[in-house]
């Protein structure tokens, strides 16, 4: 599973962080940036989570890249 | 066909007065149920879209096709006054009522000072903060205590006091004007009053901040709109209101509602407190069952757009109801138990879309630090009076208590 954020989307509401820090992070503007993009095991499943949560649309998931 | 249905009825009047603070509205289930999108009289004699499903709320907040500017014509105001309506179009809007690019400007200036690691900083400070109140709590000579004057104000005002640069001392001020406007039942003309004097007093506010700046989030505003040659006193204004009314006033309620939502489900409290790493579900699903702000989340469409089975023309305003979508049973299976095992996340108590509360992170840390310290602090904390005693705020735009006595 592959996950992508696109900062231009990103409104900082930090969902994403909330809901899995160990992949979401916020840069000092408050910007959502990605610690990894192939999240595994109980992250990914948290990472899954963020994207329903997101309120702006700015994280998506390709669920089977090569 | 839910149209038609509605209206051979008569049309239900936006916002329905909560009877009960365990309840929402059973007006706003049998309107869900003949159409997640039907139609609303507004005080006034206006209509509006309005818009009951957690699905739909999320798809219109999430739109840019709608808009929120206050100005418009038909944006769904509830206090729908001449006065009000002179008042969204006489000064600069905050971000709360932009619009797009100069939304996106105005709000990413704030997200750096709201992230959940710069709060999770402020944690330290919070927990003192709350300890202090409660220490006085214990102290008092005089029961029942009210707990909205000892706990449920002071926290979040003092928080939010320290965070923008706002002298605390100042707080039956700042309380007392914000406690007016949001109140519905308030004459238009206090309400007006109410409005000049904290804009006064917030202008006078922010040019002290550019004289002698301190180290706050005010001082840090003005700074930089200063260096960067983008000042403008009356939006910085404007920016300042939104902060101060929406950091204290909201996370207020939550807190003596929360209290009495934990207080009437003993098993619930139970769980939190056997285990803290709890209280951020609980706080989660305190806000879904309680939903205290069902009148921010309005909008005005720009274009037509199909919600649903309906078409919104542009120009037409639209309620969404987070307090029927965070009850919408489609998504929370028998909404009106109070559940904190369900996982509660994706409730709009906050809102949805690019408007999604700026201020949530430092919401919830307050409000995990203060029912936490409470209940363990204060163990045998219970309602002085029966719960269909206290007075509830049926007739604000922020639901909540005016008062709530309590005692241990
Ligand atoms: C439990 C407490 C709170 C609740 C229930 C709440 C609720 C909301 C809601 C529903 C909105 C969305 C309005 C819309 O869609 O137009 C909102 C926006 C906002 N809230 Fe809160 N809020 C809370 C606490 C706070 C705090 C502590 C702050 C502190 C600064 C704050 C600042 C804001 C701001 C600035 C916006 C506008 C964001 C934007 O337009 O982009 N709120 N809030
Ligand atoms: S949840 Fe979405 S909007 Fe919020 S910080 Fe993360 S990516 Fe940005």
């Amino acid at each position: 599973m592959l996950i992508k954020a696109d900062p231009t989307a990103c409104v900082g509401a930090g969902q994403c962080v909330l809901t899995e820090p160990t992949v979401f992070d916020q840069d000092e503007d408050g910007i959502v940036t990605l610690t990894t993009t192939h999240p595994e095991g109980p992250a990914a499943a948290a990472a899954r989570t963020a994207v329903t949560l997101c309120p702006s649309g700015a994280l998506s998931l390709v669920e089977h890249d090569t | 066909m839910g149209l038609v249905v509605a209206m051979a009825e008569a049309m239900t009047e936006f916002p329905v007065e909560r009877r009960c603070p365990f309840a929402a509205p059973p007006e706003y289930d049998r309107l869900r149920e003949q159409a997640p999108v039907s139609r609303v009289r507004l005080g006034g004699g206006t209509e509006a879209w309005f818009v009951s499903g957690h699905r739909e709320g999320r798809a219109v907040l999430a739109d840019p096709r709608f808009s929120s500017d206050r100005r418009h014509v038909n944006f769904p105001l509830v206090n729908a006054d001449e006065v009000t309506r002179e008042r969204f179009r006489s000064q600069p809007p905050s971000m709360i009522g932009m619009d797009g690019a100069e939304h996106t400007a105005a709000r990413r200036a704030l997200i750096g000072e709201f992230t959940v690691k710069r709060l999770a900083a402020l944690r330290p400070r919070i927990q003192e903060i709350v300890d202090g109140f409660v220490d006085d709590m214990l102290a008092a000579e005089e029961h029942p205590v009210d707990l909205v004057r000892a706990l449920s104000l002071p926290v979040p005002s003092l928080v939010i006091c320290e965070l923008l640069g706002v002298p605390y001392t100042d707080h039956d001020f700042f309380q007392r004007r914000t406690s007016a406007l949001v109140r519905r039942s308030e004459d238009p003309q206090v309400r007006q009053r109410s409005f000049d004097e904290l804009r006064d007093y917030l202008g006078e506010l922010i040019d002290r901040k550019a004289a002698e700046p301190g180290n706050d989030l005010f001082s840090r505003q003005v700074t930089r709109a200063l260096a960067d040659g983008t000042f403008d006193r009356d939006a910085t204004v404007s920016m300042a209101f939104l902060l101060l009314v929406a950091g204290h006033e909201t996370t207020a309620n939550m807190i003596s509602l929360g209290v009495v939502g934990l207080l009437d489900h003993p098993d619930q409290l139970a769980a939190v407190r056997a285990d803290p790493a709890k209280t951020p579900l609980a706080v989660e699903e305190l806000l879904r069952y309680f939903t205290i702000v069902e009148t921010a989340t309005s909008r005005v469409a720009t274009e037509d757009v199909t919600i649903g089975d309906v078409t919104i023309h542009a120009g037409e305003g639209v309620v969404v109801s987070g307090l029927a979508a965070d009850w919408d049973p489609a998504v929370f299976d028998h909404p009106d138990r109070l559940d904190i095992d369900r996982g509660a996340r994706h409730h709009i108590a906050f809102g949805f879309g690019p408007h999604q509360c700026l201020g949530q992170n430092l919401a919830r840390v307050e409000l995990q630090v203060v029912f936490d310290t409470l209940f363990r602090r204060i163990p045998t904390l219970r309602l002085a009076t029966p719960v269909d005693d206290v007075p509830f705020k049926t007739d604000s735009g922020v639901y909540g208590a005016w008062r709530l006595p309590v005692t241990w």
